[in-house]
């Protein structure tokens, strides 16, 4: 989504984060699907979504965006890649036996390059970065549907889809100057992800955030000026009690601070951005638990004559194992795709530097 | 209804229907296989013969060895998801009479095979503001009209049959528990464990009517006994209740019953002023509260019985 509003937007700085925000979006789409699937109680009906789909249900939504959403962005990857492809595949040629010689000349030995070829693949992917903005917006407002379509308090907003796309947008940014950071260190990309790009992610990240913070103030203060009374437990949950600490600290460290840092010019330097983009990542994490948790520890009947364990909640070891274990997953993806394709798209950088020396062509 | 106030016509009706559903078994077995079903089926007459009524009408003599025994429960999965045709099953809750006893509770854990600590019926201590007074309120499935847990079901696991009943489809419940987050009542539960090995529920098949056996991964909630209506009887709840606090009943005929006393619905609610749960929330409950006063009990009574308790 971040790299189709670069391409749109035509912003000329962003050839070498569009693959690594890019992989990203692939990798964590494919691990969110598996987590849900994961939390399912019967995973192994997964088949009856398909059998017996109601389309009512904000559920069958999901599986339509995220299905078509993990295609846009494989499709999203795989064409810009394509004039990268000869070049691997040449890379490769004095070993012909060799695995990622094979995986190079599956997946592009027919690019020839030619206009026709190029103009097709230009097309597309213009297309799809049209088409990928609607679909991406859809993902995360028909995630925050998932919770507003309920009664509860908490999530029955009508600010919910906003609020999450803002906070997808958000946690998106962070990610990718994290990953910019990581990459320029291991595979020494100085030259290609500089301290410009560092910069301008930085402004991106500070308008991301105070978006973000925007759109906190109108979930909490408003309910909070009423305080009516199902709202009231939930609220003073978050304020003041059981759960303060933790949203205080989102707020503090996961918006804030990043915004204060990142305004001024030697915050947005790499090592202060990498900083900030974890603070926005791990904030970002919290704060869907703390979307998640409070809420469901607030129901409209009060909770009575049940164990005391069902009157709090804390991650069994088995949820932890799921979180870390999707979240390496994810990881493991990126690797992998570094580890065989170029993270800086080669023929794109290329051309961006022909037209720098020939302006007239 | 009137089958189940009337409890001589019950007993003949029962056996009835089983006594023509055994004839209808034997002429079909007969037509299919006229010579073989008597000829190597295995079975030997024993000699003694019964009467029974043939599908034409007259009466036919049957050795009692080629009748086949038709299983008690036999509403398909169909029948089950459509209902009770002409029926609108209501059931009023009368709080002045509750003190926390549970029966209720316990008669339908029994009944349910459910699982500690996830009880379809909950009795709450309510008190909404500091200074009103409190009162113990039964909870059992609202089976709302505009049911918000059918309404988000992605697989049209959980339903609204014609009679006005919402059940679970345990065998195709995927477990996503997005009705359990829109119910505001709190009413389903989730089968974290796998059920216990029970025998009395061995060779038992399924059914949405029942909710039996439970299935590991899934919702359960109360689900208004429609295995006991079929037959005429009352929910579980209603039958072990010792003050009669639950009324059950059909609101197209305008009747409801708590056992014991049999009153028209319509008068109940307007006599003693019945309400819904969160009316404000659209939700259009089958289940009317009549309000606590009168009350049978103190409060307190309630809080006494729960400490006695072993």
């Amino acid at each position: 989504m971040i790299t189709a509003i670069f391409r749109l937007t035509n912003v000329q700085w962003r050839t070498p984060l569009t693959r690594i925000s890019e992989i990203i979006a692939v990798a964590a789409i494919i691990f969110a699907a598996i987590g849900i699937i994961i939390d399912m109680g019967r995973p192994d009906r997964l088949w009856h979504l398909f059998v017996y789909s109601r389309l009512q249900s904000p559920i069958i939504w999901d599986v339509i965006v995220i299905t078509t959403y993990l295609v846009l962005s494989v499709l999203f990857l795989y064409f810009p890649l394509l004039p990268d492809l000869p070049m691997l595949i040449k890379s490769k040629e004095a070993n012909p036996k060799d695995f990622t010689g094979k995986l190079y000349r599956f997946l592009g030995s027919f690019w020839r390059g030619k206009d026709d070829q190029r103009k097709y693949s230009e097309t597309a992917i213009r297309i799809i970065s049209v088409m990928i903005i609607p679909v991406a917006l859809s993902i995360h407002t028909v995630t925050s549907w998932l919770f507003a379509t309920t009664y509860r308090p908490g999530w029955d907003s009508t600010n919910f889809g906003a609020y999450f796309v803002s906070g997808a947008f958000l946690v998106g940014a962070g990610g990718v100057v994290i990953a910019m950071y990581v990459f320029r260190r291991a595979y020494h990309l100085e030259e290609y992800i500089t301290d410009k790009h560092f910069d301008n992610m930085g402004k991106v990240l500070v308008m991301l955030a105070l978006l973000y913070l925007y759109f906190n103030l109108n979930e909490y203060l408003v309910p909070a000026f009423k305080m009516k009374k199902a709202e009231e437990h939930h609220l003073k949950s978050l304020f003041t009690g059981e759960y303060a600490m933790l949203f205080w600290s989102v707020i503090v460290l996961g918006m804030i601070v990043p915004v204060i840092v990142l305004m001024f010019k030697k915050g947005r330097r790499p090592l202060p951005m990498f900083i900030m983009g974890i603070l926005v990542v791990v904030g970002a994490w919290y704060k869907r638990f703390l979307i998640v948790t409070p809420t469901l520890l607030s129901p409209f009947l009060p909770m009575y004559d049940v164990p005391e364990s069902y009157t709090n909640y804390h991650p069994t070891l088995a949820e932890w194992a799921i979180t870390f274990s999707t979240l390496s997953g994810a990881l493991l993806v990126i690797t992998f795709f570094v580890r065989y394709f170029p993270i800086i798209p080669i023929h794109e950088t290329i051309e961006e530097k022909e037209a720098i020396l020939n302006p007239k062509s | 209804m009137s089958a189940m106030t009337d409890s001589d016509k019950t007993e003949k009706r029962v056996p009835r229907r089983n006594f023509l559903e055994a004839a209808l078994l034997t002429g079909i077995t007969a037509a299919a296989d006229p010579f073989t079903a008597f000829g190597s089926s295995g079975v030997a007459p024993s000699g003694e013969k019964v009467q029974l009524l043939s599908v034409t009408g007259e009466v036919i003599e049957v050795d009692k060895a080629f009748l086949k025994e038709v299983p008690e429960s036999v509403v398909t999965n169909e029948e089950a998801r459509r209902g009770m045709p002409g029926k609108k099953f209501v059931m009023v809750i009368d709080l002045s009479h509750c003190h926390n006893l549970k029966k209720c509770q316990a008669a339908c854990n029994k009944a349910h095979f459910v699982h500690e600590h996830q009880n379809w019926i909950k009795v709450y201590p309510m008190q909404e503001g500091e200074h009103e007074a409190p009162y113990w309120q039964p909870t059992t499935c609202m089976h709302c009209d505009e049911p918000p847990c059918v309404k988000v079901c992605p697989v049209d696991a959980t339903f609204k049959r014609q009679d006005g009943i919402v059940l679970i489809d345990n065998e195709r419940c995927i477990g996503c528990r997005f009705c359990m987050a829109a119910c505001p009542y709190s009413t389903r539960v989730f089968n974290w464990e796998k059920p216990e090995a029970r025998p009395e529920l061995e060779n038992v098949p399924y059914s949405p009517e029942t909710s039996c056996p439970p299935k590991m991964g899934t919702v359960s909630k109360c689900d208004f006994c429609p295995d006991m209506t079929r037959k005429g009887e009352l929910p579980h709840c209603v039958s072990a209740c010792p003050n009669g606090v639950f009324y059950f009943g059909d609101m197209n005929e305008d009747v409801v019953t708590n056992g014991s006393e049999t009153v028209r619905f319509s008068d109940l609610i307007k006599d003693r002023s019945g309400y819904r749960l969160m009316e404000d929330l659209g939700t259009k409950p089958s289940v009317y509260y009549l309000p606590p006063v009168e009350r049978l009990f103190p409060f307190e009574d309630g809080l006494k019985d729960k400490a006695s308790k072993p």
